[in-house]
């Protein structure tokens, strides 16, 4: 697509405004990163901003792997807990032998565990790819996962190992106690470790591994070991997967087997797709989102596991792009300047798409409401709904029904109002 | 001695034998759509649920007959509304798809049936000890359990083999347009696939709900070791799996019965070190890691035999 | 529909909840409220919910109500880590949870980091289930206080009841591998040693946690070692699935354990039939038989229907007001130096003390058989029909352990 521009318009101008576009993106980003604890300063958000944090370093480096190498893992977490634990070790470590070594480069020996574990397996797991490639990934995940509850001197057992992050030696008199400078510390290794997979895009490695993902025949045929390609990729993925588990043993003081299991593989799985792999920040908005959910979702309703069940299927079945796919279609008409035309028909699926969420929200809820026992009533959008009363029951019902066959109508609208804007973009040569 | 290994093999097969129940239809619904059904161990799980639920209303027998099927109709909505217009976008968007199922159905469950586990019992037909072996019983049930496992097998490879249908649904596999030219409805035929692939699911959780705990963790307990076993047994084929499921069982069973451990076949380190990773790894006995090591023979064959023990293909 | 989702949930959460009043005293329930272990989890917010109600009617702690807030932690160390910010944020300053032993270390743990790094600020930890003896020993805390007897504690009780009964010759472990069941494990050996030289320990086993469908091969083993007694620490659909391939192969023992009676544990027991055959060991039960705790029973489960699983959290808050009224505040340090060495009378009767040297409460023991109910045992378990019965009660000094803790204090 970026092509596709820059060879309409005129070229200098435009890669200058192209540039300049770019670093205002990053810059703006590091604004905001230096902004968000002077607004939201309680302890509980600074703890959420920091577990968001470590989360997007996490889902791009998963993403080295999935949407730039097209690798499966399910087992993506052991990097990561290695990582936590190597960072646990060298931090104690440091405190009884007196090295001089300060807590901002702790998540730099995190990174080297997950990266020593990917050196070390990475080469048998990536002698192919695909479904064997996943499958080993589940296995190794296991195992991994299991063995930490056997090897007990390295893993602490259940209980895991604990350190203190103030005891390390301090820079610019920094403590690391208060949970703001432990938040910077993450956002300044999230900008660093951002920047690094950003800039491993742009290079020849990131380059052929978008080869190897397409076509793995081709790559061979111009003389590259697609295996070589998959096993550097599955390294610098352990190494920034280790790093974010550094990250974590450090905001948690702790590190145990919960860091590796297949829960941890499976969130980040989850946040890398449905933010979309296909763009580099959508990971990204993945992690955000889906951390918040985490957060946010469990202290509204019991049942978070069914709603971001319903989230993944929606979004793998409507838009496998993921958020990031779904926002980054909207360029070219925006471009063209046609996508005014399709915001009205937007606007009218809206309306009985949102009916339709909440008939399911309603439907859900009661549900588990009746099974659980429980009859507070159910609040949606400040409207209480009495979970027992048969009023909640027709609402909800009604609002399934009727939003699903209204909404339907509505989308194929907007479907329609899509394509002739898309047709007008076509023309003026903005699609390809 | 004898004793322990007798009773281990008939152990380990009955064990294998319940793994191969569940992973049936796993394989065939691969080896025919090729899509790895995370969601498998789900309907495996609504099966059970369903058997519970039916045996409460109308007894034990019909809920045997009917739950299966309901399965079943799930899992051809399933394929109807989901997979296939998951199927353009690809093989890891359908995986991704049946991951994010196994999330819903497992909150569904415990919506409906709650978290602990239900009161889901063995028939009072079947509860009664068939044989005893030195001094321990083998309840009918478990025999009853393998002898459907053994005929779900011989029909599976008579109808995929012998039949029209069978030759059907390979070729529409490997030939869809093809088979599609000769008048066949390959998206109907991915359905029934699909369909029947849960249908199996289901009728071995009826089955195996009473002997094991019925409960709306049970299939994220399971799921791991089925793909362990179809894997293992080499993907999308059905005698390979039938294979694996007895190895598994058999490695299993006769792990837990041995207790040795590097320190008692080496002696004991010198303890002056104290804890350490080579004193725990030294110490661990066998029956300690005896569930882990399906993991480790999945990661073994993988890397020296890609396509399983008697795959044909690699993905 | 997806979209619509996401914008429900984004903003459902600040919708949520309504402004609290000041004057309460806000204890943080700090356990699962979904995933696997969310029955237990929810369990135990009723339990409480239904202590702070009665504390309210009688005129609350020191004039001020109490207010159970609950977080739900998915029984996960760093997850529950992130909720106690949470409570701390909401104005809690007495955090309670008890699911999972790796829990709990993480936020005792917490709590103390926190209290040092924030003084005048600190929150108390009042632990009402999390049984590694850990906890009170290498890594006690002086903010932390913990009312189920740990787990050696129990085997202290158990071993002492062992002592007398002749019938007992050989015993077979059998425990999760993880640190509760290791030190389930190392704490029979060492105290049946040391007080029952004759009897013979003819198995210890450890399985992998919670990842055994089949049990038949371990009950093999137990069978062919000619046991008379198992004793295991299992808990979940370990102690089910155990009990279940006990009972399909015939094999008759004896089951002492410590969590027969949780959640499910009674309907799996009821399906083996093994009547009177599994024991367990608790600070109280539904029938044993001491009026003031039955008629509490009886009350509890009219009002909130579920057998009360948790008489030590009736101990925890009961003492949480005495300590309360002794410092005449509800300020934690205050409630904390008040709760040291306080002696208490428990609910199901007998004497009880929190311990200055280690925060664990002492507590009698009993020990009770689960099968078919006797005239005067008025509780089922689970609409089972079956229900728990005296075995033999332990009494305070016979249910006590030495501590290793050094513990910093303020």
């Amino acid at each position: 697509m970026t092509t596709a521009t820059t060879s309409v318009s005129g070229p200098a101008a435009n890669a200058a405004g192209e540039n300049l576009r770019f670093y205002g993106v990053w810059l703006a980003g590091m604004v905001v990163l230096i902004v968000l604890p002077l607004v939201f300063s309680s302890g509980g958000s600074l703890t959420s901003f920091s577990l968001i944090g470590i989360a997007i370093v996490f889902a791009l480096s998963y993403n080295i792997l999935l949407g730039q190498t097209g690798l499966l893992s399910f087992g993506h977490a052991v990097h990561y807990g290695l990582g936590g634990f190597t960072a646990c070790h060298v931090m104690n470590a440091i405190v009884s032998h007196g090295w001089p070594i300060p807590l901002p480069f702790i998540p730099l020996f995190g990174g080297l565990g997950g990266l020593g574990f990917a050196i070390l397996v990475g080469w048998l797991m990536t002698k192919r790819a695909g479904t064997v490639f996943a499958m080993i990934s589940l296995g190794i995940g296991e195992l991994v996962a299991s063995s930490s509850l056997i090897l007990r001197s390295v893993f602490g057992g259940e209980a895991g190992i604990t350190t203190d992050r103030t005891a390390l030696p301090r820079m610019f008199g920094w403590t690391f106690g208060p949970q703001i400078q432990v938040y910077y510390l993450i956002a300044f290794w999230l900008v660093v470790s951002a920047i690094a997979m950003y800039a491993l895009t742009r290079t020849p490695l990131g380059r052929i591994s978008n080869a190897v993902r397409d076509n793995p025949e081709r790559v061979q045929f111009i003389g590259y070991d697609p295996h070589v390609v998959r096993y550097l990729a599955y390294c610098f993925a352990g190494f920034f997967a280790g790093i974010a588990g550094g990250l974590a043993a450090i905001s948690f003081e702790i590190a145990n087997s919960a860091y590796l299991g297949a829960i941890q593989s499976g969130l980040v799985l989850f946040a890398t797709f449905i933010g979309g792999t296909a763009y580099f920040f959508g990971p990204i908005l993945g992690a955000i989102l889906v951390t918040y959910l985490q957060l946010g979702l469990t202290s509204v309703t019991s049942v978070w596991q069914l709603y971001f069940g319903i989230i993944f299927i929606g979004i793998v079945m409507f838009s496998p792009g993921g958020i990031a796919g779904l926002v980054m279609m909207h360029r070219p008409l925006l471009r063209a300047g046609t996508l005014w035309t399709v915001i009205p028909s937007y606007l009218v699926a809206i309306v009985p798409t949102v009916a339709l969420g909440c008939g399911v929200i309603l439907v859900i809820e009661t549900i588990a409401r009746h099974s659980g026992g429980e009859a507070n009533a159910i609040n949606l959008f400040g409207i209480a709904f009495n979970p027992k009363s048969p009023a909640t029951w027709i609402a909800a019902a009604v609002l399934v029904a009727g939003g699903s066959v209204i909404a339907r109508l509505t989308w194929r609208r907007v479907g329609e109002a899509w394509d002739r804007a898309a047709t007008v973009a076509r023309d003026r040569g903005y699609l390809a | 001695m004898l004793e322990l290994i007798v009773i281990s093999t008939l152990n380990g097969v009955l064990f294998g034998m319940l793994l191969f129940l569940l992973s049936s239809g796993l394989t065939v619904i691969f080896s025919m759509m090729g899509v790895l059904n995370f969601a498998h161990a789900s309907f495996y799980m609504l099966g059970a649920f369903f058997g519970f639920q039916l045996t409460k209303w109308i007894g034990f027998w019909p809920a045997f007959v009917l739950a299966p099927l309901l399965v079943g109709a799930i899992g051809m909505a399933v394929e109807r509304y989901g997979l296939r217009n998951t199927h353009k976008h690809g093989h890891v968007a359908e995986l991704l798809l049946t991951f994010g199922l196994a999330f819903a159905i497992e909150e569904i469950v415990a919506m409906i049936w709650g978290r602990s586990p239900v009161d889901y019992r063995v028939p009072a037909l079947l509860d009664f000890p068939a044989f005893t072996i030195f001094s321990t019983n083998y309840p009918a049930y478990k025999i009853f359990m393998l002898a459907v496992s053994v005929v779900i097998f011989v029909a599976l490879l008579l109808v995929l083999r012998r039949t029209r249908v069978g030759l059907i649904v390979q070729a529409a596999l490997t030939h869809p347009h093809m088979v599609g030219h000769l008048g066949h409805n390959v998206g109907r035929v991915f359905m029934v696939v699909f369909g029947v692939g849960s249908a199996l699911a289901g009728l071995a959780g009826v089955i195996a709900g009473p002997a094991l705990v019925t409960q709306s963790d049970m299939a994220a307990a399971l799921g791991p070791i089925l793909f362990v076993v179809i894997v293992f047994g080499g993907l999308g084929s059905l005698p390979g799996a039938f294979v694996a499921s007895l190895v598994i069982g058999l490695v299993q069973t006769f792990a837990v019965a041995l207790n040795g451990s590097l320190a008692s076949v080496f002696g004991p380190l010198d303890s002056a070190g104290g804890p350490s990773a080579l004193s725990d790894i030294w110490n661990v006995t066998i029956a300690q890691v005896a569930p882990i090591i399906p993991y480790l023979l999945l990661v073994i064959i993988l890397i020296v035999r890609p396509m399983g023990l008697m795959g044909t293909r690699e993905s | 529909m997806r979209r619509l989702i996401l914008a429900a949930a984004v903003i459902a959460p600040m919708l949520g909840h309504a402004a609290r009043a000041e004057d309460t005293v806000k204890i943080g329930y700090i356990d699962p409220l979904s995933g696997g272990g969310a029955s237990v989890g929810e369990g135990g917010l009723k339990t409480f919910q239904y202590l702070a109600d009665e504390l309210n009617a009688k005129g609350g702690i020191l004039g001020r109500k109490v207010e159970i807030v609950p977080f739900d932690n998915k029984t996960n160390p760093q997850e529950a880590l992130v909720q106690a910010q949470k409570a701390i944020d909401a104005g809690v300053r007495y955090i309670t949870q008890g699911n999972g032993s790796s829990v709990g270390l993480a936020l005792e743990d917490f709590v103390t980091k926190y209290n040092t790094r924030n003084p005048g600020k600190e929150v108390l930890y009042f632990n009402y289930a999390a049984v590694d003896p850990a906890m009170t020993n290498e890594k006690c805390s002086y903010w932390h206080f913990r009312w189920d007897a740990s787990s050696d504690i129990k085997m202290e009780a158990l071993t002492n009841y062992i002592k007398d009964v002749a019938s007992i010759k050989k015993v077979y472990l059998i425990n999760q591998d993880y640190s509760f069941g290791q030190s389930v494990r190392s704490d029979a050996r060492k105290m049946l040693t040391a007080k029952r030289p004759d009897v013979q320990i003819v198995g210890d086993e450890l399985h992998p946690l919670l990842k055994v469908t089949d049990f038949s091969p371990y009950i093999a083993k137990i069978k062919a070692s000619g046991a008379d007694s198992v004793i295991t620490g299992n808990w979940g659909q370990d102690i089910a699935l155990l009990l279940k391939a006990a009972a399909d192969a015939g094999l008759k023992v004896n089951w002492y354990t410590y969590y027969a009676g949780g959640a499910g544990g009674p309907t799996a027991i009821k399906q083996t039939g093994l009547d009177h055959q599994v024991f367990q060991l608790t600070e109280g039960f539904a029938n044993s038989g001491h009026q003031p705790a039955m008629d509490y029973e009886k009350a509890f489960r009219a009002k909130v229907n579920m057998s009360l699983w948790y008489p030590r959290a009736v101990n925890e808050m009961r003492m949480f007001k005495a300590a309360a009224e002794k410092a005449n505040s509800v300020e934690p340090v205050k409630v904390a130096a008040a709760l040291e060495d306080l002696k208490f009378e428990v609910l199901d009767g007998g004497t009880g003390f929190m311990r200055k040297d280690d925060h664990q409460f002492f507590q009698p023991i009993y020990i009770s058989s689960f099968g078919k109910l006797a005239a005067n045992e008025p509780f089922d378990e689970e609409n089972t029909g079956w229900g728990w019965h005296l075995v033999s009660k332990v009494d305070t000094p016979q249910a006590m352990v030495t501590t290793t803790c050094k513990m910093t204090r303020p």
